[in-house]
């Protein structure tokens, strides 16, 4: 039997990933880096937006793993981290992700469902 | 019981071309969880793919030969899509093999689901082995786990990234 890699993502970094990319902006950001590295004034120029807006989408973008920063205390050039996003983006990672929301929801049903009798005679011992 | 902040695993597979297997425990005794599967109360209340769907329609005919109906609907659009499937095989609460199709015409072909209740002490483990009739059906499955407009837009940049 083939394990498919993509399910050895930690399912953590995983949402970080997910989140980071919900943003059209910070898709955007991406889409810029992937031609090449940029500092924040050279990313926040095409949108209509401050740098520090722009700051606070790298810092989401840099947390999920998809980007890094520079050394270079006044540029701190912005790269992009092909891995997490190659992993985010495969077919399989996003079923994943689908089926655990589904199963996180049932696992919070079952809980309910067996302390529901529970309640139910507690109640009729109350009438 | 799992210890406190620690998911169970989701095992996601594909054993070939055409299938994808997906197995996961439950803390729970196997009959509760063989209901979970099958009453449309419960499922209206987990089997809702992602954030903002809900299912408002859900038919259950359980025995061999009886079918199902999902309905889902994007809370904020309204969009809906559909599942008809027919239950082959039904052992409570052990085994079921059912087949299904989506209503979407672009999703050809039915897909036949065995979906088996394992019980070991206090744990169920639920394994799915979905399969499809062809692999491009099973891919177009897969991808079709996320929401559109977000899934066209991975694809560019996952293909720019080749």
């Amino acid at each position: 039997m083939e394990l498919v890699g993509y399910g050895r993502v930690p399912s953590k970094r995983l949402d970080a990933t997910f989140t980071a990319l919900a943003d059209p902006t910070r898709r955007a950001i991406l889409a810029r880096l992937i031609e090449g590295e940029a500092s924040v004034v050279e990313l926040a120029e095409p949108f209509a937006m401050s740098q520090p807006a722009i700051s606070k989408h790298l810092k989401v973008l840099e947390r999920a793993g998809l980007i890094s920063r520079g050394r270079d205390a006044q540029r701190r050039p912005c790269r992009i981290e092909a891995k997490p996003l190659a992993e985010a983006t495969g077919w399989l990672a996003r079923y994943r992700q689908l089926w655990e929301g589904n199963f996180a929801r049932l696992d919070a049903l079952l809980d309910d469902l067996e302390t529901q009798p529970k309640k139910k005679q507690r109640a009729k011992r109350r009438r | 019981m799992h210890p406190t902040g620690s998911k169970p695993k989701l095992e996601l597979t594909t054993p070939s071309d055409r299938e994808i297997v997906m197995a996961r425990a439950f803390d729970k005794p196997r009959t509760l969880v063989f209901e979970a599967f099958t009453k449309p109360e419960h499922l209206q209340r987990w089997l809702l793919g992602p954030d903002g769907w809900s299912m408002p329609i859900c038919e259950v005919d359980l025995r061999p030969g009886g079918a199902f109906r999902y309905v889902w609907r994007n809370d904020a659009d309204g969009r809906e899509f559909g599942l008809l499937g027919t239950y082959r095989e039904l052992v409570p609460p052990e085994r079921i093999v059912h087949v299904e199709r989506f209503d979407d015409p672009a999703m050809p072909g039915d897909a036949q689901v065995t979906t088996t209740f394992v019980e070991r002490g206090s744990t169920t483990t639920v394994t799915m082995t979905i399969l499809y009739e062809s692999k491009d059906v099973r891919d177009m499955a897969l991808e079709s786990g996320m929401d559109r407009g977000v899934s066209a837009s991975f694809d560019r940049l996952a293909g720019i990234l080749e």
